[in-house]
């Protein structure tokens, strides 16, 4: 994009082909073409949320002749049902308490683990991390299965341990390694210090280690809240009792069982249990890209 | 693909990939006595190892071993052993290999569709375009809705009488196409696909932009002012840097469509026909609706064993260039 006309024409005989200097289309074009791209991509992403936000104002005739169009007149009760009927906070309320203790669970213990792996050094230390990173290799999804065998024989079916659990467990791989990463770039002689200073192993990881960790600690836990977020398949097969229904499988069942009859209010459930998922995005946007890009691409 | 689980796994099998490299920290567990490291390394590793012993590794133990018997799962312990007979029927089930057929063709989609239209956005919004900081907001946003939110909001936009996207193609005279988006099980992978490019190709955007800004501005100013298109800069120049990124990229892909289940389930149950089943769609009606949990559990076996190896080779013979992966590093080690 940055041609440089300049410097292109004190060189002429570097690349004498003709091909080069006939560009695909003119310059003047290039800017409107590429916002307009950007507009068209943009409008398939915001329309059939839209299509959500404003599908919940209609009734289900309005849906059926009018799908595209503004609600008129609009209809405030199907969401106002869902935020007076309890289910859905009492659905938030779970998600809410589903993701955070398996963050602080994770976290927690995947920090202790990472600050051995980074920082001391044993005989078989290798082969243990080597134990926790094949756990990457092992899909969440595959051991749904064998996971509802094991909870059940451990009375967590109907229990958000039962949740809590087996997420920060398949959760320790990921948060292990961009742990000890980070830990690894901590000086030693940081910790030399502390040691000198009268701080034992266990004040230096608490008092030092930790608060200079808190932007990688930010960044593992905005994952881990995602992904508890999001989950579906275990909270699927393990809550039959409404009393622990995390969002996504509220939206689900809601959906199987108003979809049908009445899909405004399908439409006005999905777009009220997107809300959160997308206010956490707006604050925590930067820890989550920076969280996914980091392991990618070594910066 | 993952799932979404999704910063989940798709994430995490990148991570792996990139830290092993870096040099191991001075050691200095030598100062004080032995003991007391010990004593140290156990109590901050046994809690992590416990939890992940129990909630990861003895769950695949769990279906190694019941895998062998013929076991409805709710009655009492498995009795009925039956051998390897799981897998020997796994490998006549016409749906577990449509199963692996239809998985093969998301996994081609996306390779030729998805990932290199998320390659030519991110170089868009690369430019100095206005207003590219919102884009780059608005095209990551899908990726924080969970798979089972998108999937309900496009089943009623698809829904032929009330749906948005029948409405939009019946004003452009493909009134017929719409009906049978979800409905013909010739076409359903495709809506299925589209779905999921939907939600997922603004994560694969975002991982090549942090590619891009990683190359220097000194490497695509020196091609350009030897007088490069700006073609063949990214040809011979973005592309290849890009490499290793892009390698992660189809990486995860693969991952994500090997344990697809939650956008299935919610859109189609892998119906019609059979027409939209993945691997853990059979697992589970197998499992939870038909209760032939041993052979539910050949089926998990499966899916394991496939992404294992797949992820031994492709870090073994594709990304070996790039970087060490954690589990390749240390057979390299020896």
């Amino acid at each position: 994009m940055t041609q440089q006309p300049t410097a292109v024409a004190e060189k002429p005989t570097v690349r004498p082909d003709p091909v080069q200097q006939q560009r695909t289309f003119p310059r003047w074009l290039k800017k409107p073409l590429l916002h307009t791209i950007s507009l068209l991509i943009g409008a398939t992403i915001v329309v059939p949320i839209a299509f959500g936000v404003l599908g919940g104002f209609k009734d289900n005739g309005q849906l059926t002749t009018n799908p595209i169009g503004l609600p008129k007149p609009w209809d405030f009760s199907k969401y106002s049902t869902i935020l007076t009927s309890g289910a859905f906070w009492l659905q938030l309320r779970n998600s809410t308490i589903v993701a955070l203790g398996t963050t602080v669970l994770v976290v927690g213990l995947a920090a202790m683990a990472a600050y051995v792996f980074a920082r001391f050094s044993f005989r078989g230390r290798e082969i243990l991390f080597t134990v926790f990173a094949i756990g990457l290799m092992f899909p969440f999804a595959v051991a749904i299965l064998p996971l509802f065998i094991l909870l059940r024989s451990l009375k967590l079916l109907d229990n958000p341990l039962g949740l809590i659990l087996p997420q920060a467990g398949f959760g320790l791989p990921v948060t292990i390694i961009i742990l000890r990463a980070f830990f690894r770039t901590i000086p030693a002689e940081i910790e030399e210090s502390a040691v000198l200073d009268g701080c034992g192993r266990f004040g230096f990881f608490w008092r030092v280690l930790l608060p200079m960790a808190r932007p990688a600690l930010a960044t593992v836990s905005v994952l881990a809240i995602v992904a508890s977020w999001n989950n579906f398949f275990l909270p699927l097969v393990i809550f039959n009792d409404p009393t622990w229904w995390t969002l996504p499988l509220g939206v689900q069942r809601f959906q199987t069982t108003q979809y049908s009859a009445d899909t405004a209010s399908v439409l006005a459930y999905v777009i009220l249990s997107m809300v959160p998922a997308l206010a956490f995005y707006a604050v925590a946007e930067r820890q989550l890209i920076g969280g996914l890009t980091t392991g990618v691409t070594r910066s | 693909m993952k799932r979404s689980t999704l910063a989940d796994e798709r994430s995490s099998s990148a991570d792996i990939l990139s830290t092993s490299a870096e040099p191991a920290a001075a050691p200095i567990g030598r100062r004080r006595g032995r003991g007391r490291d010990w004593l140290a390394i156990v109590l901050f590793v046994l809690p992590a190892l416990v939890l992940f012993v129990a909630m990861v590794l003895l769950p695949m133990a769990i279906a190694t071993y019941t895998s062998l018997f013929k076991w409805s799962g709710y009655v009492g312990a498995p009795m009925d052993f039956v051998g390897l007979d799981n897998f020997k029927r796994l490998l006549d089930d016409d749906v577990f290999l449509g199963d692996l057929r239809r998985g093969g063709l998301l996994i081609i989609l996306s390779l030729v569709l998805q990932l290199p239209a998320a390659l030519a956005l991110a170089m868009l919004l690369n430019q100095n375009l206005r207003g590219r900081t919102f884009y780059r907001l608005l095209f990551f946003a899908p990726y924080v809705l969970s798979e089972v939110t998108t999937a309900v909001l496009f089943k009623i936009a698809f829904s032929p009488n009330r749906g948005l996207i029948p409405h939009l193609l019946g004003g452009i005279g493909l009134g017929d196409l719409s009906t049978k988006v979800f409905a013909d099980p010739k076409t359903v992978l495709y809506s299925v696909f589209f779905v999921i490019s939907w939600k997922y190709f603004g994560f694969h955007m975002i991982i090549y932009l942090a590619g891009r800004q990683n190359i220097p501005k000194e490497l695509t100013e020196a091609a350009t002012t030897d007088g490069a298109t700006s073609w063949q800069v990214f040809r011979h120049v973005t592309l290849p840097l890009l490499g290793p990124t892009i390698r992660v990229s189809v990486f995860l892909s693969i991952i994500g469509a090997i344990q697809l289940f939650d956008m299935i389930w919610v859109l189609t149950e892998g119906g019609p026909v059979h027409g939209s089943e993945t691997m853990a769609v059979t697992m589970y009606t197998t499992g939870f609706k038909r209760f032939q949990v041993g052979y539910a559990m050949a089926i998990t076996i499966a899916m394991f064993i496939i992404s294992l190896v797949f992820a031994l080779f492709y870090q073994r013979f594709v990304m070996r260039r790039d970087l060490e992966g954690a589990i390749t590093g240390i057979g390299a080690q020896r």
